[in-house]
């Protein structure tokens, strides 16, 4: 073993990481790519004018910023009022959501009781049945209300109101809440007992230790599971669009824009109708990038703390 | 004495646990399976709505016969989207292992990297993934790409088929390439998952490989794919959920449909039924042959 034999080989290791490296910047860069295409495409088109389309010479990106097509889509999504409604919606059904699966999380991740197992794999089955299972007696269930018999017949309508979201999200049973409480529960597994022990010694009850002593440890899991809750939210059309048909919420109103603007204003080609729709999801993403590029460190570490893994 | 207080102690926590798991409970009871009782029940009757309700008429098997024989779309788009899911969950685990292991690597840009990464989870969900598919633009460059670009699935066949590549694995081999985009758009709150499973590997284990003179090429083998076994069996599962359930999938777009579009409860009840056998026996499978090879400590 010479030294030059040692030298060589280190040169060889610095000579295949960097290989590595350059090798890695380009997948990583490809898949930038992949992920960023659709807002690639959104932008620029939601500028351009209906004649581009047609010509040829228009690849990408447009003639000039053609402002008309965010004036019309804004006016016919009424989209001040549509994103107001849909903030209001949305924060009260995640805070609730994220309330319920806290508390649910905790009961089942601190507390001995007799047929724990078998009601947390129920929390596992409400994950693998697809919703669209149970859709229809849901919303008859919903638009027959008669919160269990206690109303008399036939019931009522809670159809086009924010109380089938509420109802469910009180009860962890909305949109993929299994996997909420399922995150609180590993998370509160994952947290020493001796904290809570001190506060009973102290006299403190089950609800006040858990309000008082967990709840400010749990922040970063609650933050996740917040965020989630909120971003799926924001993004759902499949319930909004079953409990609230006609609200003026965002992704009802962003479904209908162009169909909207067709039936008031005027015909509309295909063409047209994709920049319009263009601008309409453009105008609808923006303000969860917003929220993502403020909250992605907690999003990102968050996951990585609260032991989703188990 | 010291036995009564225990007693009471342990039915004390009962209690609380019970306290606390109270609402799913009820929950679980009237809004989970007493609907999902429900649609089992419609599925084998006719629904019609009347002033103040409706009312079932029990027909029997006839919405699963029409399902499964009448209706012309039905069978094909099941077919297609069982066999997508085939495709897609393996691409999906592997795409997210690998994903997982670079990001967790250290270079400049990392957390730009992550955060690029984990955009799809907030964007590629709802609303705007099932407007994209039937927009105008999109289709275009879709075509588009296919006509004029490298990879088209033409030339790709031609060349895998000139490298003695068998029939059967060309197909697969050419469908993946042209769900590239969708894969890794699909790929997020997996990567999230192995990441943290990355993350909560002890250094130590590496720190021994190292003394011991293990390459890295070892190490992945011998330590972090095995390490991280019990989270294949996760992600597996999530992902087959996942595409099962999301809104672009044709077949929740058929269920829904019918439901709403004019086909009636009952029929679209039945193919809800058809489709949740479909996906519970596709996980019990998958489960029982991907935990075969995970590796648990004890």
């Amino acid at each position: 073993m010479t030294n030059l034999d040692l030298r060589r080989k280190r040169l060889i290791g610095r000579g295949a990481s960097l290989i590595w490296s350059l090798f890695r910047g380009v997948i990583i860069l490809g898949i930038c790519y992949v992920i960023f295409y659709p807002l690639i495409v959104k932008i620029p088109s939601s500028f351009m004018r209906e004649v581009d389309m047609f010509d040829q010479s228009v690849q990408f990106v447009p003639r000039f910023l053609y402002l008309e097509n965010y004036k019309m889509v804004w006016e016919h999504m009424e989209y001040p009022l549509a994103f107001w409604n849909s903030l209001k919606l949305t924060t009260l059904v995640s805070l609730l959501q994220l309330a319920a699966c806290t508390f649910i999380g905790y009961g089942f991740a601190r507390f001995r009781f007799w047929g724990r197992g078998l009601l947390f794999s129920a929390v596992v089955f409400t994950l693998v049945v697809p919703p669209q299972m149970i859709m229809i007696p849901l919303y008859l269930n919903f638009r027959y209300f008669t919160f269990f018999g206690l109303i008399p017949e036939p019931g009522i309508n809670l159809l086009g109101s924010y109380w089938p979201f509420v109802i469910t999200a009180l009860t962890g049973t909305g949109l993929r809440n299994g996997l909420f409480i399922y995150i609180m529960r590993q998370f509160f597994r994952g947290i020493s007992k001796s904290l809570e022990e001190a506060a009973y010694i102290d006299g403190a009850g089950a609800f006040r230790t858990f309000l008082q002593v967990m709840l400010p440890n749990a922040k970063s899991a609650m933050l996740t599971v917040f965020l989630f809750a909120f971003v799926w939210q924001w993004n759902d059309y499949f319930f909004t669009s079953i409990y609230m048909r006609n609200a003026k919420v965002l992704p009802v109103m962003l479904d209908g824009v162009a169909f909207d603007i067709m039936t008031t204003a005027h015909y509309i080609s295909d063409q047209y109708k994709s920049i319009l729709d263009n601008t309409g999801m453009v105008l609808f993403i923006v303000p969860l990038l917003v929220i993502y590029a403020i909250l992605q460190r907690y999003f990102i570490e968050g996951v990585e703390r609260t032991g989703i893994v188990g | 004495m010291v036995l009564k207080l225990r007693l009471t102690k342990g039915r004390r926590e009962a209690l609380t646990g019970i306290l606390f798991t109270l609402p799913f409970a009820i929950g679980f009871v009237f809004f989970f399976l007493h609907p999902f009782w429900q649609s089992i029940r419609f599925s084998l009757s006719q629904l019609k709505i009347v002033s103040g309700g409706y009312i079932l008429e029990g027909v029997g098997l006839a919405n699963y016969r029409t399902a499964l024989v009448v209706n012309a779309d039905f069978l094909r788009v099941f077919v297609e989207a069982v066999g997508r899911i085939l495709i897609d969950v393996p691409l999906i685990v592997i795409f997210s292992f690998f994903a997982a292991n670079l990001l967790n690597q250290k270079f400049k840009g990392r957390t730009i990297a992550r955060v690029v990464f984990f955009l799809p989870v907030i964007l590629g969900a709802g609303i705007v993934l099932q407007m994209e598919q039937t927009d105008y633009i999109m289709g275009q460059l879709r075509s588009g790409a296919v006509e004029s670009g490298v990879l088209s699935g033409a030339v790709l066949r031609q060349f895998l088929y000139e490298l003695r590549i068998p029939e059967a694995s060309l197909d697969f081999v050419i469908e993946a390439v042209d769900r590239i985009p969708e894969i890794i758009r699909a790929s997020g709150v997996q990567i999230l998952i192995f990441l943290a499973g990355l993350q909560s590997i002890p250094r130590s284990l590496y720190e021994a490989a190292d003394v011991e003179g293990f390459t890295g090429w070892e190490c992945f083998w011998l330590i972090t794919l095995p390490m991280l076994s019990p989270l294949i069996l996760t992600n597996a599962i999530y992902t087959i959920i996942d595409s099962f359930t999301t809104p672009t999938n044709p077949l929740v777009k058929l269920v829904r449909e019918t439901a709403f579009g004019g086909g009636g409860y009952g029929l679209s009840s039945a193919m809800g039924v058809l489709y949740f056998l479909a996906i519970a026996i596709i996980l019990l499978i998958a489960g029982a042959i991907i935990s075969k090879f995970v590796f648990y400590e004890e």
